[in-house]
């Protein structure tokens, strides 16, 4: 049994993201395995249940500023175009996992998506200021979003794949 | 508003540079277009070399790219694919990939060949290098096939060819101002 409470619904009021702990990042199958990245700029609150957020595509974080820039480029994001990703829920419902239905926008483009994860127990940090941890999950397609750069491998089948996951781990404080 | 092209045929009376000189008479007011003509001073990429000071080729092409708002390319076809001095010229400008003039700057491909085809191979291929190098490539491209019998002079005979450049000028154009009304917006 978990040492921490589950809880599956979203806490009232107004709750503003602890940015530097929090994550907002990616992983899709390259080649031989999973690769990861990550935006370091990223944004969220909490209202009355109604979850918003975003992350800055200029600060897509991955190994190599070469890489970076590949993923920024209109092959890719188009940060100067599409600067941005977002994300407004519509409804959330409780069950056995959180589910949070909303809708996402990447490079302009704005599709259905359901995230489903766990919301912690809020507790009170050594500061007095009420926490709670929220993390999320869902699994876009990429192409959808017109994102569809890609590399034949010898044997025919693309290096990338067009599933991607995107994991958040959000750390949410209470409105003094 | 200004565009830089560059011919990827190097010869006197290359059909391509004629292509980008019928391209600049399609231009409207207020672009102008300005090819780039040393494109054979470009010496073949070395790492060794590819250091301050760049060589004089390479910073001119360099700068020419970063002072200018959009490129034209026109390529013939080698062995079906891009001549190697204009992949060469494009690999110098390449680096380093995150910081090289084309990110983001709107760029059409088009191409004139002796043969049937008007270097179409060449053009997709060239498209393909354009956006690896974070290039906002566009679309469409304008493939003159039998080259020798659609020019006089430099003038594009060929009305539907014709068409079909003013076409692609048009739209880089279009692309190029709805990239500078967005940057004046930011």
């Amino acid at each position: 049994m978990s040492t921490t409470e589950i809880r599956q619904a979203l806490p009232t009021g107004i709750w503003y993201l602890d940015s530097v702990h929090s994550s907002i990042g990616f992983e899709i199958a390259y080649m031989a395995g999973a690769f990861r990245g990550q935006f370091r700029e990223v944004d969220a609150t909490l209202e009355d249940t109604r979850l918003t957020g975003s992350a800055q595509v200029a600060s897509v974080e991955v190994k190599d500023e070469n890489l970076a820039a590949h993923l920024q480029s209109p092959e890719f994001f188009d940060v100067e175009r599409y600067p941005e990703l977002r994300f407004a829920s519509t409804d959330v419902e409780g069950g056995d996992e959180l589910t949070i239905g909303g809708e996402i926008t990447i490079k302009g483009v704005t599709q259905p998506v359901e995230l489903t994860g766990r919301a912690n127990e809020p507790l009170t940090d050594a500061y007095g200021r009420e926490r709670f941890g929220l993390t999320l999950e869902t699994k876009l397609d990429r192409t959808a979003f017109g994102l569809n750069w890609n590399l034949p491998l010898s044997s025919g089948e693309p290096a990338l794949s067009n599933e991607v996951t995107l994991a958040a781990e959000l750390f949410f404080v209470k409105e003094a | 508003m200004k565009v830089l092209a560059l011919s990827g045929s190097l010869r006197r009376d290359s059909y391509n540079t004629k292509l980008v000189h019928a391209a600049a008479r399609l231009l409207p007011e207020g672009a102008e277009l300005e090819l780039w003509d040393r494109l054979r001073e470009v010496p073949p990429y070395d790492e060794d070399d590819d250091v301050e000071p760049a060589p004089a080729a390479v910073a001119a092409l360099r700068a020419a790219i970063a002072g200018a708002d959009a490129l034209l390319v026109a390529t013939p076809e080698y062995n079906s694919s891009i001549p190697g001095q204009l992949k060469n010229a494009l690999d110098w400008v390449s680096r380093p990939l995150a910081k090289n003039p084309l990110r983001g700057k709107p760029v059409a491909v088009v191409g004139a060949s002796a043969g049937a085809f008007g270097a179409v191979w060449s053009q997709a291929e060239l498209r393909k290098v354009l956006a690896a190098m974070g290039g906002r490539v566009l679309e469409g491209g304008v493939a003159v096939g039998h080259a020798p019998t659609r020019f006089e002079g430099d003038h594009l005979v060929d009305t539907e060819l014709r068409e079909q450049l003013a076409e692609v000028v048009g739209a880089l154009v279009s692309e190029t101002a709805a990239r500078e009304a967005s940057r004046v917006a930011a």
